[in-house]
């Protein structure tokens, strides 16, 4: 724990009931889609979340924001403990985290004018007498690249880069401290994506912002962040400065997960060669004991089927760099292709 | 390459697709001409609204309502030109398709094993057993597993990535020549696509399988294309193998898209963005398409458009839809 955490996670759970599926008995199961996660969010800092879909990723990001509470742990903003607040009490915290979501055409009303979108979170917390909020709207217009004259205008008139803009304004009318950003380039096509990235950034030092970046897209995450975190089946799985985790992954999941990343530059060489990872990840209803990865992982042993490994530096790392697994790669180590899992019953 | 040239197996000529929107003649494709060799891949890239989808879907006839004009010549006949009827013979059979999102492109009522059997007997006279048997044969052969079992799941009893492979099971059915391959990874995990992409390569080589694989991601067209077209506003912009495209992109538009990538070494600086955005395809703006986001745009870009030439110096097989990189003076 260091002094400068924004956010601090401590063993956090959220847990899902669905319906049994089972014939007899009608048993009510649990899905875990968070499964113990403790980080921390430093102030100034963008934290990357990557995995595959349904590992849990935006169920933590909702849970940081409470916009979902917790089945057990706790999530600390700036030191106060908000994992079961209620409604009320949550309303002086909503003002300091905001949400930047994937979809920008689903996000936005398409029958309210731009203007009164973007002023909403001003109507809401009740801030500064109306006749200034035009003002300040138009203000946010211009910070976030959008012409204000367009304040009268309706999502529609937007182009999907333009409408991330307008979501962006949004989110950051209130000057919040934390924003997490949900996939926010995933739907824009390339040649916008730079310039929203290229505005978050630039927010991002205007504004002191901290964000918690989530996206599939590994260049990307790469890109923006300071430190990255990797996902798998509700729980952390390595945790690294992002140029150590893209340089230096420890874990087989992290490593499984960037080969797949297609090479891009005729000129850049694939180090890790690359590993396949076969199968589709187990069902969350009934994860694997000892380790999650282990059925699909190539140095699975049978350590990795009894022992669950903790989240801890490996093979001489520092503090900054965590890794759960017992049988971390070492430096210039590659791994075994196409190895059938190693599993002594 | 050694070897006599083989004639391509579908020959492409300026092509242009318009539909008649409420607002004016929509011009989704402009002109476009490619053509494609038997085992070869070719990679279709470009932004939405650049006409990639709607140039394939217009040759098979999928494009209800669109006005084609131009020549599509598959073994020597125009499809363009095919009655309904011949069309859809060729549709499975001559040309396959996969598409982004296999949700809805299976019926979520019928088990997967169904709707493979009768694909296939839609086509070929065999009973429902032996279709079944080939159904079972083709799950396994993507890396269903047990596809004895799972030929009677239904499509919700698979995942995204089994899904694809369904899909792709059943383009490969009737043993197509040319799998038009439409975003076929986009809806999943870095992971499954590159299983998925691993796959298509393997039957690639097995059956001599041409693709065409249109994407939005410059990466999935480093991965699997022999050649590359890059499209822009229903115009071809750049047209090129693979590592001339990648090395030495000659186009100001290919060259920006490359650019505003993040990539190695890109953190803490700032991305070069393309600025603007593309025009609009009712009564688009005389000259290049590009023009008004182009860095090197000249009097002459705003005017004419530019045919699609190779550079003065360049190889023939590298041409680009530029004035400045016609003329060597390239920026």
């Amino acid at each position: 724990m260091t002094a400068d955490a924004l956010i601090q996670l401590r063993d956090v759970v959220k847990e899902f009931p669905v319906q049994s599926r089972a014939a007899f008995g009608g048993r009510s199961e649990r899905l875990q889609a968070v499964a113990g996660v403790s980080l921390e969010l430093r102030r100034g800092e963008t934290l990357g979340l990557v995995g595959e879909s349904g590992c849990g990723k935006s169920t933590l990001a909702r849970c940081v924001v409470r916009l979902l509470q917790p089945s057990t742990g706790q999530i600390l903003f700036d030191g106060q403990d908000i994992s079961t607040a209620s409604h009320a009490e949550l309303a002086p915290y909503r003002r300091r985290m905001q949400m930047i979501f994937q979809d920008p055409y689903g996000s936005l009303n398409p029958r309210r004018r731009v203007g009164s979108i973007i002023g909403d979170p001003f109507a809401i917390h009740d801030v500064g007498p109306a006749g200034e909020r035009r003002r300040k709207v138009q203000d946010l217009m211009a910070l976030v690249g959008l012409n204000p004259e367009h304040y009268n205008r309706f999502p529609s008139d937007f182009s999907g880069g333009q409408r991330q803009r307008i979501g962006i304004a949004r989110a950051i009318a209130l000057r919040p401290e934390l924003v997490v950003c949900d996939e926010p380039v995933s739907a824009l096509d390339v040649s916008i994506q730079a310039q929203i990235l290229n505005l978050l950034d630039e927010l991002q030092g205007e504004l002191g912002l901290t964000y918690l970046f989530i996206s599939h897209d590994l260049a990307v995450v790469r890109h923006v962040s300071d430190r990255v975190a990797v996902m798998y089946l509700g729980r952390i799985v390595e945790i690294a400065p992002s140029e150590a985790l893209y340089e230096q992954a420890r874990h087989p999941y992290t490593r499984a997960l960037l080969s797949a990343v297609p090479v891009f530059d005729p000129d850049e060489t694939r180090t890790n060669a690359s590993v396949e990872l076969t199968g589709d990840p187990p069902s969350p209803l009934d994860p694997p004991r000892g380790c999650r990865f282990h059925p699909r992982c190539p140095r699975a042993q049978s350590r990795c089927a009894a022992e669950e490994p903790q989240l801890i530096p490996r093979a001489g790392d520092g503090p900054e760099h965590t890794t759960a697994c017992h049988f971390p790669l070492v430096e210039g180590e590659t791994m075994a292709i196409g190895a059938a899992p190693r599993m002594t019953p | 390459m050694t070897g006599a040239p083989t004639a391509p197996l579908l020959e492409v000529r300026d092509l242009a697709v318009a539909f008649n929107t409420p607002d004016g003649v929509l011009e989704a494709v402009r002109g476009v001409s490619f053509d494609l060799a038997r085992g070869r891949t070719l990679g279709i890239v470009g932004e939405s609204g650049s006409g990639k989808s709607v140039a394939t879907q217009s040759m098979v006839g999928l494009t209800r309502g669109a006005r084609i004009t131009g020549q599509a010549l598959f073994d020597g006949r125009d499809l363009l030109a095919l009655p309904a009827a011949e069309l859809r013979a060729i549709r499975g059979r001559g040309i396959a398709m996969i598409f982004q999102s296999p949700m809805s492109s299976l019926h979520p009522l019928y088990t997967i094993g169904w709707q493979i059997t009768e694909m296939i007997r839609a086509h070929e006279h065999v009973t429902s057993a032996q279709a079944r048997v080939r159904a079972i044969e083709l799950l396994g052969h993507v890396g269903i597993p047990r596809p004895e079992r799972r030929v009677d799941d239904y499509p919700h009893q698979y995942s995204g990535g089994m899904l694809q492979r369904a899909m792709i099971a059943m383009a490969i059915a009737l043993n197509p020549r040319i799998l038009v391959a439409d975003e076929p990874t986009t809806a999943l995990d870095v992971t499954v696509q590159s299983q998925i992409l691993r796959l298509l390569r393997r039957l690639q080589q097995e059956f001599g399988t041409a693709i065409i694989m249109i994407t939005h991601d410059l990466g999935v067209v480093a991965e699997t294309a022999h050649d590359v077209l890059v499209m822009y506003a229903g115009r071809a912009m750049e047209q090129a193998p693979r590592e001339s495209l990648l090395r030495s992109p000659r186009h100001p538009y290919t060259q920006g898209l490359l650019r505003s990538r993040p990539r190695l070494g890109t953190h803490g600086t700032r991305l070069i963005p393309i600025p603007g955005q593309p025009p609009s395809l009712i009564a688009p703006p005389p000259g290049c398409p590009f023009h008004a986001r182009c860095e090197h745009s000249i009097d002459r870009c705003t005017s004419s458009a530019p045919p699609l030439a190779a550079s003065a110096d360049g190889d023939s097989a590298h041409r680009s839809a530029c004035w400045l990189s016609g003329q060597g003076t390239a920026p």
